[in-house]
């Protein structure tokens, strides 16, 4: 029986560091790297919110800023929509919650390749240079060729930065799959391998299944995106002809002839429809957790749970083609994506109803990180149903390219993993440091975040049925759509600058409260899954001691019947209820 | 007062449902009124709004419900259930039967969509960077073909094409095919179209991806280079629409604008027998002196083109029409007369005196001292 095997890592010597910086800098400790990959995509993010305050200034108040020119406003989209997906959500939900979790969680002391581990963290700071260098004054500046990279535009002088911007951004993605499979490997692995005695896959806490399948999900969708950045800079520096036919750019006849641009697109999507669910799964695996841990209840339809997750990865791979309804290609596709899109929506509403129906008899404390994960669900049941417009082929028809899509995306794969992240922060932030965040701040930045997000996006759906463009430098007056479409995105404006400016309260309280917070106890929050075991807080080196724990009980038996208190640590044994 | 503040959370919640649901009544901003035959996808939009829109209020509701019942008392305790298969199922089967209700009729309209009707009449519409260009199939009813390339010589070391797209065949229309004597071309980015007739829309690109996209007929497609895409749509009330390019194309995506006019079957008849048809733009193509040609050779390769127009228009760059000697109104206020000196100067530095409300985009070009000369000649000469 697998609990009276001994586990993994308790038959492996574990290295530890003998100086700073190898306790510090170049660490191979998974809670150090999980902090180095949050905070450089934190950091990356900042720049993204910057380039997404000045898109909305010049959307809403052309010419204000007469400096920022065509040129500037479609590289800023470009670089705000890559950093946002990549750089700053996938970095941070797999690398960021992925590393600190999974071998806490699982009751391991390290990931499997620590070293491995180590290289992930600083291959992904190399992405993100590079990807950053396409700021070097006097090149072109970064692509600005919209985050899709869409060929033949990506790559002619129509594009702003069409020769370094878009060479800086394809090796800085494919730099960043390299990273991202490092971690990767390292995540299935300590998943399926170090689990400590007793933690059979289902008594996993549904954060670790989020990240398991997003991690399979990643590892299988990023290849596609790899081999299409390939193909592109081919085409681009030795003339070869994957994605160009024969064009005429900007009254030049071009060499190339015999390409297919459709082609990019499906492998561009087949990748990048998988990753909506990397960044969605762990965002569902977290807030499972914070709300049953904060609903002092057992989640509701545990099992249900998993299986839903598993079935959304599989299905993720084959519904891509629903970004490609007006692509042009063959009109019967549209039969099949649509169709499996919807199917989707079953299993994915199956996870609404489960959070919600955790809430019902519950005794919930409205904590912080509960906050998040409330806010979480009402964002994400606004940005499915719209999911189920867009993802019914006819009706994407009128609303594709508007700013319906803007609204429905950036809700649903925007700000709700954000506020997942948040809830996940000030849920585990007390465990990584050892001190409670500032709970009044933490409250205001909530507010003006959740509140000040939906006023944003929640309108916009309605600027797409209008008819407003995205990625439009400036819309004339136009007559099908009243004058006072642009009074809405003046009041989106204030409302981005005002969400953008109340992320330094966030910021102000990591840094605050690190050195002066309350502090934090073991267990705060009174939760019952592993990481809330461990024998110090913050966890050494090896989070265990000498000695791996052993589970004996799932990760929800929370307010059990019986017990004397509303939690019992997956560490108890069966029978005794503390 | 007290209770409010102890149930702040239930009721802020339950307030951006219940402000979200009044934002839809109330909003001044709704889906445009349509002029096209494509009133089912309105009705699918309608049936998925209130599939969606009923399940939002009541899982929202119901959070912030349960939200505010079971907030934390020291005293309280949660019920312990950790399945409930039964629940779960009907969950399961009422979620799919919302998923068929909203996707029957979609794939019902979708099969509408890629049929074309036998009987539409055709319009082709060639997108570049950053306007629209239309042609009609003329008498015969087929279009000629086309091509980006002509003469291509696939050798062994080295592929030699001559450019077959150039301001004397805007079109690519393709040597020696009958069929496009007697298209249609309309180099200018007005469109019109007669009312109640089915109109099959073939999408043709030269350089990017565009889209072609009239939002109040609903239909949109990308027009993909290299490829040839379509849709049709009938249609069903006269007037004057804008056309936008939903498709991002470069840096002058949001200046690729349009006009489209449904007329009377009459007026459309009378506006496009006022059209030329290649035959006649070839006729109408006196020789020009070879000095001449060599210039408009030069700015054909050169890409001018795409900037600068000769009919007029202006939409990156000034037109070269009526150019030569008029005065100019320069970005810094002062006027200039465009003369031989200052059209080298802005070849050579476009940026030092910059007309006004155009925006400085041109790179510098150079050109040997004969070629420059011909460019001048064939500028003088168009261009008076």
């Amino acid at each position: 029986m697998a609990t009276a095997e001994i586990p993994y890592q308790e038959t492996v010597p574990l290295h530890h560091p003998k100086t700073w910086i190898g306790k510090y800098v170049f660490s191979q400790d998974h809670k150090v790297i999980a902090v180095q990959y949050g905070i450089t995509a934190m950091a990356v993010g900042l720049v993204a919110l910057f380039l997404s305050d000045l898109m909305r200034i010049q959307i809403a108040f052309p010419g204000f800023m007469e400096w920022f020119v065509e040129d500037y406003y479609y590289q800023a989209i470009t670089m705000h929509g890559m950093i946002m997906v990549i750089y700053l959500l996938t970095a941070f939900l797999l690398g960021a919650f992925g590393n600190f979790t999974v071998p806490l969680m699982c009751g391991a002391r390290d990931m499997v390749f620590p070293f491995v581990n180590m290289l992930s963290y600083w291959v992904y700071l190399l992405s993100v240079i590079i990807l950053l260098l396409a700021y070097i004054p006097g090149l072109g500046g970064p692509t600005g060729a919209g985050w899709t990279l869409y060929p033949p535009q990506t790559i002619t002088e129509g594009t702003p930065g069409a020769d370094w911007g878009i060479t800086t951004m394809l090796a800085s993605l494919a730099v960043f799959i390299v990273a991202f499979t490092m971690g990767g490997l390292n995540y299935i692995t300590t998943i399926l391998q170090a689990r400590t005695r007793g933690m059979s896959l289902m008594r996993l806490p549904l954060t670790v299944w989020g990240i398991f399948v997003a991690t399979f999900l990643g590892l299988l969708a990023f290849p596609a995106l790899f081999v299409s950045a390939i193909m592109m800079i081919l085409d681009l520096k030795i003339g070869t002809s994957f994605f160009m036919p024969a064009i005429v750019s900007l009254g030049q006849t071009l060499a190339y002839d015999g390409g297919q641009p459709l082609l990019f697109q499906h492998l561009f999507w087949f990748f990048g429809h998988p990753e909506v669910y990397i960044v969605a799964l762990p965002a569902f695996g977290v807030v499972s957790d914070l709300i049953s841990v904060h609903a002092r209840k057992n989640i509701f339809g545990y099992r249900l749970m998993v299986w839903a997750l598993v079935f959304i990865g599989v299905l993720s791979f084959i519904v891509w083609a629903h970004h490609m309804f007006v692509a042009g290609m063959h009109p019967y596709f549209g039969f099949f994506f649509a169709t499996t899109t919807l199917i989707i929506a079953v299993p994915t509403a199956i996870k609404v109803y489960n959070w919600i129906l955790t809430l019902w008899k519950a005794n919930i404390k409205l904590t912080v990180p509960m906050l998040y994960a409330l806010s979480f669900v009402l964002t994400f049941i606004m940005g499915g149903i719209t999911g189920l417009f867009l993802g019914n082929v006819i009706i994407d028809i009128p609303l594709s390219d508007t700013y319906f899509v803007v609204a429905h995306f950036h809700m649903v794969m925007g700000v709700s993993p954000i506020l997942a992240i948040f809830g996940g922060i000030y849920h585990w932030y007390p465990k990584l440091t050892g001190r409670m965040l500032n709970d009044f701040w933490g409250k205001m930045h909530f507010w003006i975040t959740f509140l000040g997000t939906y006023i944003i996006y929640f309108p916009m759906h309605y600027l797409g049925f209008i008819g407003v463009p995205r990625r439009y430098y400036e819309n004339f007056d136009s007559s099908f759509y009243p004058a006072s479409a642009q009074m809405l995105n003046e009041v989106i404006t204030w409302t981005a600058l005002v969400v953008g400016a109340a992320q330094l309260i966030y910021v102000a309280n990591l840094v605050h409260s690190y050195f002066y917070g309350k502090p934090a106890g073991d267990n705060p929050w009174g939760a019952n899954s592993l990481e809330w075991c461990t024998p110090e807080t913050p966890p050494g080196h090896g989070n265990w001691g000498d000695k791996l724990p052993t589970v004996h009980r799932w990760a929800y038996d929370y307010s059990v019947p019986g017990s004397e208190k509303d939690f019992i640590p997956q560490t108890v044994p069966q029978g005794q209820s503390s | 007062m007290r209770k409010i503040l102890d149930h702040h959370v239930a009721i802020l919640l339950g307030l951006v449902v219940i402000g979200s649901v009044i934002f839809n009544v109330w909003s001044p901003w709704q889906f445009t009124e349509i002029a096209s035959n494509w009133k089912f996808i309105d009705f699918t939009v309608k049936v998925t709004w209130w599939i969606c829109g009923v399940a939002f209020v009541l899982l929202g509701l119901f959070m912030a419900w349960a939200i505010w019942r079971y907030k934390f008392h020291e005293s309280g305790e949660s019920h312990y259930e950790p399945e409930h298969p039964v629940l779960e199922s009907w969950l399961t089967i009422i979620t799919s039967i919302g998923v068929v209700i909203m996707l029957a009729p979609g794939l019902i309209v979708w099969d509408d969509y890629v049929q074309v009707p036998s009987d539409a009449m055709e319009v082709e519409v060639l997108g570049e960077q950053w306007t629209w260009k239309y042609r009609f199939p003329g008498e015969d009813g087929i279009f000629g073909t086309t091509s980006v390339k002509k003469n291509v010589n696939r050798g062994r070391d080295e592929t030699t094409f001559e450019p077959n797209i150039t301001s004397l065949n805007p079109f690519g229309m393709r040597d020696g095919d009958p069929h496009g004597e007697d298209d249609i071309l309309i180099a200018s980015n007005v469109l019109h179209l007669p009312l109640d007739r089915n109109v099959k829309v073939v999408l043709r690109s030269k350089d990017v991806l565009h889209d072609f996209w009239v939002p109040e007929i609903r239909a949109k497609m990308d027009m993909v280079p290299g490829m040839i895409t379509y849709f049709w749509f009938r249609p069903t009330r006269t007037g004057k629409f804008e056309i936008l390019c939903a498709e991002l194309c470069g840096r002058g995506h949001h200046i690729m604008r349009g006009e489209m006019y449904i007329d009377t079957q009459e007026d459309f008849e009378a506006w496009l027998d006022s059209q030329v048809t290649w035959a006649e733009m070839k006729a109408g193509q006196t020789p020009e002196e070879p000095i001449v040609a060599k210039g408009r050779q030069l700015a054909d390769q050169n890409g001018c083109f795409a900037c600068h127009s000769l009919d007029g228009t202006s939409v990156v760059g000034p037109t070269w029409k009526g150019m030569w000697g008029r005065e100019v109104n320069l970005a810094d206020g002062s006027t200039v007369i465009a003369d031989e000196a200052y059209i080298v100067e802005s070849i050579v530095e476009p940026s030092v005196k910059l007309v006004e409300g155009f925006g400085s985009v041109m790179t510098p070009y150079a050109f040997e001292d004969d070629e420059m000369e011909a460019l001048l000649r064939f500028l003088q000469e168009t261009a008076e």
